[in-house]
């Protein structure tokens, strides 16, 4: 098997409090392949926006990484030093965060802060990055791009800054697109329009794109695999359309039966009990055994790790005979 | 069962020609230096509809397409610029008269976000009582206490949670909270402005369903206002359809999904992403909402409309009757527009 392009192994995240360290993310392990999308779920604090954060170097400080690695195209990144990690961020990893309004400084033009980012990662002169600029602005979506490359942020329309934040990421032609949470502070009308963009020039450039929503929906349309996360662990992790159709994980069924869908009609709502733990009382065991509802004596004292269950990986016990029955033919 | 609406019973609510705008001008001074005149922006134009009793309206739109405007008019907490809204058949004007104040019991308000509208500085059962003490539904604080301990158990939280302040409680539990302070004045109708958005999906899920279920309970009325089009067709009898502070359609909810009619709600049908859609080829979404400051002559969507001719650029639309509801649209009207691909 060849190198997977990132390859995050056993990833805790851990911050710092009066009351002892609080672990965020606890093992996370994945692997994402070239030109591969992969969706990552989960309800806030679960654990996924920090992911992204540990992959691209960008924890905040308390919070860092207390073990594990995380390998892109086979080289260790965790551990490099600021500079060597900045010559990494932006050049073979870019990022689209939530929301388009902060993520671009008001007081620069667009090109202004396009042609920085392509003359900080490529050899080119101050033309060459323009005409660059104007051709990546040109191919996420803007209309006449040669004339307002040289507008300000806030001459932008929500939608359009996002697409501007796309041609950022993607100006030193990254392997890898992190993109968190890109179309949650968007209109529905404009969600549509930026996730068709965001897929379409990652595909053309080749990159390889991990997107963090909570929302099912936008994962289910654009993604390849998605990793559903809870309470700082992957619970389930496979091929989208397989986890939609058949979640195994009790938690992923129940997060799919939660969310009301326009094609079918159902009376009510399928409802887990509770809420996810806080990161200071997360339960022995599996994490989400007190809102379970096929809990057994087992779930309540150890932890699950990723079980391979068909061409899937599932953390849940209900599943180890599988693992068992798989071996032994 | 659609036979219901054949009475002639009086509607709970009855919006006509409702607007409301703003002044949104820059300073005098400005003005006379840069010889601007003042600016005005039509939030809510004209907008008619009625609610019937024990039914859900929902009202879905994108940001600035009036929506919240709307539900703060329907509660008193703005004042219409131009329009009537009766309850019950009673003009609501909204003064401290003795009438107002015995309507004023009869609806309350649920907001978006649990976290702005719980005071972080009283404790549960004093935020879930005030509607009774202000409004005087209720004044032997024994009886409060009974009411606000049924409340917290009616929905889901426990009689012992009262004596907690709001920072204990997670978004789910504080929206709860919000749910038990606007049923305390036993209301018949209930506006909620986004109530789940900020929410996650499990538990949207656990407060969609309370809500429900309290319908059923209570008999309740509900304006549910959402940019979230599998909410509001999970929780809506009929629904409205806002662009750019008008109605465009208003239909029956099942029927919008299947057969919408005017070429936005098309167009915001096509755009939800839906986890039965994987991989679905949908088509390119034209264009953004345009500046309500000054919005586009005509139909306000004819520049993002596939099917606009110059009729629509020129002639505000009226209503047109559909199968199972109203549309403002020339196209739909002159029956040029094909049915919809839609098949859900």
């Amino acid at each position: 098997m060849s190198t997977p392009l990132l390859s995050v192994r056993d990833l805790v995240i851990k911050f710092p409090t009066r009351h002892g360290p609080l672990t965020a993310v606890d093992g996370v392990s994945f692997d994402l392949a070239a030109g591969e999308v992969l969706g990552v779920v989960g309800e806030s604090g679960a654990g996924k926006s920090l992911t992204g954060s540990a992959i691209i170097g960008l924890l905040d400080p308390p919070g860092h990484i207390a073990s594990g690695e995380i390998y892109l195209k086979g080289e260790r990144i965790d551990n490099l030093r600021p500079e060597e990690m900045r010559a990494i961020r932006g050049r073979r990893i870019g990022m689209v965060f939530q929301d388009p309004l902060t993520s671009l400084n008001p007081l620069y033009t667009i090109a202004d802060q396009l042609i920085e980012t392509i003359r900080t990662h490529l050899r080119l002169s101050e033309r060459e990055a323009r005409k660059r600029a104007i051709q990546l602005l040109d191919d996420v979506g803007i209309p006449a791009a040669s004339r307002r490359i040289d507008d300000y942020p806030h001459q932008f329309s929500g939608g359009m800054r996002q697409r501007v934040v796309i041609a950022l990421a993607l100006a030193a032609g990254p392997e890898l697109v992190i993109a968190d949470e890109p179309t949650t502070a968007l209109d529905v009308s404009v969600q549509a329009q930026i996730i068709d963009v965001l897929k379409e020039q990652c595909t053309q450039h080749g990159a390889s794109v991990i997107l963090i929503t909570h929302d099912m929906g936008v994962i289910a349309e654009t993604a390849d695999r998605v990793a559903v996360m809870y309470s700082g662990r992957i619970a389930e992790i496979g091929p989208v359309r397989e986890i939609i159709q058949n979640a195994k994980h009790p938690y992923t069924s129940g997060l799919m039966g939660s969310i009301p869908t326009l094609a079918q009609e159902e009376d009510r709502l399928v409802q887990i009990p509770g809420s996810m733990p806080r990161l200071s009382d997360i339960p022995p065991g599996c994490p989400f055994n007190p809102r379970c509802d096929k809990v057994f004596d087992k779930c309540r004292v150890h932890r699950p790790s990723l079980i391979p269950v068909e061409n899937r990986e599932v953390a849940c016990w209900l599943y180890e005979d599988t693992e068992a029955r798989g071996a032994a033919t | 069962m659609t036979e219901i609406s054949a009475q002639p019973e009086t509607p709970l609510i009855q919006v006509d020609n409702l607007s409301c705008v703003f002044d949104v001008s820059k300073p005098w001074l400005n003005r006379v230096v840069e010889r601007e005149p003042k600016q005005f922006l039509r939030a809510v134009d004209d907008v008619s509809f009625e609610i019937r009793k024990g039914e859900t309206l929902a009202l879905v739109g994108e940001s600035g397409s009036g929506k919240s405007t709307i539900a703060k008019m329907l509660v008193g907490l703005l004042e219409p610029s131009a329009g009537t809204i009766l309850f019950d058949g009673q003009p609501m004007i909204i003064d401290s008269s003795e009438r107002m104040m015995e309507l004023r019991k009869r609806f309350q308000m649920i907001f978006q976000s649990p976290y702005a509208s719980l005071n972080p500085r009283w404790k549960v059962a004093d935020v879930i009582a005030e509607p009774m003490v202000v409004l005087g539904v209720e004044k032997d604080s024994a009886k409060i206490q009974a009411r606000v301990d049924e409340l917290l158990e009616l929905v889901g939280l426990s009689a012992a949670d009262g004596s907690k302040f709001p920072h204990e409680f997670s978004g789910g539990q504080r929206q709860r909270i919000a749910i038990a302070r606007a049923l305390s004045s036993n209301p018949e109708f209930i506006v909620c402005d986004e109530p789940t958005s900020a929410l996650d999906v499990s538990v949207q899920a656990q407060i969609l369903n309370l809500m429900r279920d309290l319908q059923d309970q209570l008999g309740l009325t509900y304006l549910f206002i959402s940019h979230d089009l599998s909410v509001v067709r999970h929780m809506a009898n009929r629904i409205g359809v806002l662009y750019l502070g008008a109605l465009v359609e208003i239909a029956d909810s099942k029927e919008l999904f299947k057969a919408p009619q005017h070429p936005y709600t098309r167009m915001l049908l096509d755009a939800v992403p839906d986890l039965e859609m994987t991989g679905r080829q949908r088509k390119e979404v034209e264009g953004e909402i345009p500046n309500p400051i000054n919005p586009p002559s005509g139909c306000t969507f004819h520049p993002r409309c596939p099917f606009a001719n110059e009729r629509c650029e020129r002639e505000v639309p009226g209503w047109t009757q559909t199968r199972f509801g109203v549309a403002a649209c020339h196209g739909v009207g002159e029956g040029r527009i094909p049915a919809a691909e839609i098949t859900r």
